[in-house]
């Protein structure tokens, strides 16, 4: 009967915290009559606001903040490709023309904080970057940072030790992979 | 439990509810419904469902609230200095306030009027009118910043302002004080009044795409004092109505003077024939001076131009352009109603509220029904253009928005309290006290073609006991009234900045997606942008030193420089390479007279410091911007004048003097 409560509670105000307060009502162990007359007015209260007030129509899914819309839970996560638009990230050889235009985008966004050499600045020196990480993660990353460094074990551990997060700088697609070409031409891609 | 119990239970609910509701108490003392929480609760994370575009008056801004929240969303500056983002103290700002009269930092910004296209809000610009030393502001509802500035020459008191035509042909601006004109020798006798002294109302035009001001013609009027305006709108497109008082032409203790006829007037005036004789060439181009500042966003930088020429049409000698309809006792609102066929005039020091008719007007100006002529203009008589009169509304009515459904709000100043009648019948309908004497009142869109008759806001003069007591003056309170239903509903107060008059309310749906979040850094052509750290350079002029500065989380290059002197003009120019929303840095500098800069992402600013005295000055990012922001800063120093210290300068390995090679000490 509990769960019955519970299926129908959360049928008719679609609320996860109607949801909550029949569970702790359940944890308190009260008459099942009480529990019932309880829930249902809480239950009528809930869904009869909506209609006086505003919050149905202008709030919204669109109306709201979705920095979280369309993340993907942890257990997804490939710590491999990262989280972004990129998967497979085809490089041959050194592009001499986008390592130049990634060598532009790099002296305006990224080289306050990046060294070319292995030395820390605010952010790691980018030397042995593309061996360390694949195409598409780093890709991913400096177009999509802030979803990455919540989830990415590798970047949590670098915050730990730069303790600033990497702005999102908001690079293109081409400027991404020009600075990919760029971080491998640093590499010694050929 | 049997399932059989919940209908019991259902039922249970919905009477103790019914009971809640029914069982409201009725009595004035308790004005607010029991749902008011409910309807005004926007819960975190949630946005509202209007901006609301608020007058911030004699503190020359304009602010921006959320409704139904009543929350404070932002504060522009329009006609103030604002230390917080610089505006008025940077390089790039100071433009904005410059006049004929030079760099006149504050104004009195009395009303909000958003553009329209056909005759409906389309979100893309507000304006703003400069009661004092009459200007109209242009504010870009992309950025929120303000985009434009134009002073009107051959005015004084731009108070019947910046109401807008159907689709934003114009702009207007009326005289409320009365002046020689600008080219003529001002130094004459105040009583030589009615001789000397002429209004003037300025059609200023709108550019479709930039939104750019210029004042296409001023019509020369009567030396009266206009006090607000509305346009006409459907079949009254192509007048402009304006509210006249001091038709007694006084020039002192007019509380008194000005109060002597019985009826003063709404001056109806033909724009489009006005555009006629302009084409005819029957416009005088007379030599005045007035700024127009404009803010280029590709430069980040205004510039100010003095313009020397204004063309000048004579209403009271081209016939057809102007007409006088009598209107009881120093009317103050001119309102239009939606159809365009209805102009409600609040003649302040009246008990009545007299409605106009378009139509009636019409006919009689066809019929030549004129009651003679004031100051060369044809005076109509009273009774053929008016439609009717609302009996005893209230005392001291003042403006008039519409629900577009066949009713009006009318504020009521002494009597403290809106009323909503019904245009067709003039029967009032219901009546709703406000805390206390209301000036102003919006709708959302209440003055436009489509009203969204959701809510309506009251702007009120005094707020005494409504909120916890802060000294002999209090926050201007607002109030905002649930008018969905037959009856005003009373559902949330809250504080507002300076003395608000009008006010715009735009549902959020219409600009909150084109708010910019960042400026692209790449496009930025400011002058002395350094774009990206191997560009922040230090470079000496003569006694000028320009330091191109970057700011990014979280530091700032160069952060120490040497080789500068006392007296030297230092430009801070400080370029935030931040390419994030919401990511501004800012910069102050010890001993700044100024204040300090507030830098947007991809944005370029700059300070103007002239050190005084010998010393190291250090400054900062005053924007808590990361975990390292108390982090981000760095030293000048400052050597005597003649000083041989070289100018250099860096940050980390290139700081003067190379790498830091402090060790912690233990």
């Amino acid at each position: 009967m509990p769960l019955l409560i519970v299926f129908m509670i959360s049928v008719i105000t679609k609320s996860p915290l109607d949801f909550k307060l029949c569970i702790l009502l359940k944890q308190t162990d009260t008459t099942m009559k009480k529990m019932l007359a309880i829930t249902i007015i809480s239950a009528l209260l809930y869904a009869c606001s909506g209609g006086a007030g505003n919050n149905d129509n202008s709030n919204a899914d669109s109306n709201s903040t979705d920095q979280n819309a369309g993340t993907k839970s942890l257990a997804d996560y490939d710590p491999h490709r990262g989280e972004g638009k990129f998967s497979n990230v085809e490089v041959g050889p050194l592009d001499a023309t986008m390592a130049d235009a990634g060598k532009k985008i790099f002296d305006v966004k990224c080289s306050a904080c990046h060294k070319l050499t292995d030395e820390k600045l605010v952010g790691p020196g980018w030397a042995g970057v593309t061996e360390r990480h694949q195409p598409a993660w780093i890709m991913n990353f400096i177009t999509n940072p802030d979803a990455m460094i919540d989830k990415d074990p590798a970047l949590q551990s670098q915050l730990e030790i730069c303790l600033v997060r990497m702005p999102n700088q908001n690079l293109t697609d081409d400027d991404a992979r020009h600075i990919l070409e760029f971080m491998r031409k640093n590499d010694g891609a050929k | 439990m049997k399932l059989s119990n919940v209908p019991a239970a259902l039922a249970l609910a919905a009477a103790l509810m019914l009971c809640a509701y029914s069982c409201k108490p009725k009595n004035t003392a308790n004005a607010v419904s029991a749902d008011a929480a409910q309807k005004t609760y926007v819960p975190p994370g949630k946005y509202d469902e209007f901006y609301d575009f608020v007058s911030g008056g004699f503190s020359g801004q304009m602010s921006v609230y959320g409704l139904p929240s009543g929350r404070l969303l932002r504060v522009i500056p329009v006609f103030s200095v604002d230390p917080q983002a610089g505006y008025g103290y940077s390089e790039e700002s100071k433009p904005m306030l410059n006049t004929s009269h030079g760099f006149i930092p504050w104004d009195d910004l009395h009303h909000i009027e958003a553009s329209q296209t056909n005759g409906e809000i389309d979100g893309r610009w507000v304006f703003g009118n400069g009661n004092n030393t009459p200007r109209i502001a242009r504010i870009d509802l992309s950025t929120y910043n303000t985009a434009e500035i134009l002073e009107l020459p051959n005015s004084a008191g731009n108070h019947s302002s910046p109401f807008a035509t159907e689709n934003t042909e114009y702009i207007v601006a009326g005289t409320r004080f009365s002046v020689p004109p600008d080219n003529a020798d001002g130094d004459v006798p105040i009583d030589s009044y009615k001789k000397n002294f002429l209004g003037t109302i300025s059609f200023v035009s709108v550019d479709k795409n930039s939104g750019n001001m210029k004042i296409a013609f001023q019509l020369k009027i009567p030396g009266i004092n206009l006090d607000l305006s509305h346009a006409g709108k459907g079949p009254s497109h192509g007048w402009f109505f304006f509210s006249c008082y001091n038709t007694e032409q006084a020039h002192t203790l007019l509380e008194v003077n000005a109060s002597q006829r019985d009826k003063d007037f709404i001056m109806a005036i033909n724009w489009k024939k006005a555009e006629e004789y302009l084409q005819q060439g029957k416009g005088v181009k007379q030599q005045v001076k007035y700024a127009h500042n404009v803010y280029d966003e590709k430069t980040q930088t205004a510039t100010s131009t003095i313009e020397t020429e204004v063309t000048v049409l004579d209403a009271m000698a081209l016939p057809g352009i102007a007409y006088m309809m009598p209107c009881p006792k120093s009317p103050h609102g001119c309102d239009v109603d939606p159809t365009g066929e209805y102009i409600v005039g609040s003649g302040k020091l009246a008990a009545l509220i007299p409605v106009l008719s378009f139509s009636k007007m019409m006919n009689a100006i066809n019929n030549k029904k004129f009651d003679g002529t004031y100051e060369n203009i044809p005076v109509l008589k009273y009774e053929d253009v008016l439609y009717g009169e609302v009996q005893k509304p209230g005392l001291g009515p003042l403006h008039t928005e519409f629900d577009g459904k066949g009713n009006a709000y009318t504020s009521f100043f002494i009597s403290s309290e809106i009323v909503k009648w019904n245009i067709k019948d003039l029967k009032v309908l219901d009546r709703a006290p406000t805390y206390y004497s209301i000036g102003h009142l919006s709708i959302p869109g209440g003055d436009t073609k489509k009203p969204n008759a959701k809510y309506v806001i009251a702007y009120n003069k005094i707020t005494k006991d409504r909120y916890l007591p802060t000294g002999p003056e209090l926050a201007q309170s607002a109030q905002l009234y649930d008018i969905s239903g037959d009856k005003m509903q009373l559902i949330l107060d809250f504080p507002t900045i300076g003395e608000p008059h009008y006010a715009q309310a735009i549902e959020a749906s219409l600009i909150k997606d084109k708010s910019k979040k960042f400026y692209d850094i790449m496009q930025n052509e400011n002058t002395y942008a350094a774009k990206g750290e191997p560009n922040a350079k230090v470079v000496r002029e003569g006694n000028k030193v320009h330091v191109y500065m970057t700011a990014i989380r979280s530091h700032l290059a160069p952060d120490n420089i040497e080789g500068v002197q006392v007296g030297d003009e230092v430009y801070f120019h400080v370029t935030n390479q931040e390419q994030d929303w919401d990511i501004p840095h800012g910069f102050a500098i010890k001993a700044a007279s100024t204040a300090e800069l507030l830098i947007m992402p991809g944005e370029t600013r700059t300070l103007k410091w002239v050190p005084e005295k010998v010393g190291i000055y250090p400054f900062y990012c005053t924007d808590f911007c990361s975990a390292l922001h108390q982090e981000m800063s760095g030293y000048i120093r400052i050597s005597p004048k003649g000083s041989k210290v070289p100018l250099a300068f860096g940050t980390g390995d290139k700081a003067p003097g190379g790498k830091d090679t402090t060790t912690i000490s233990k």
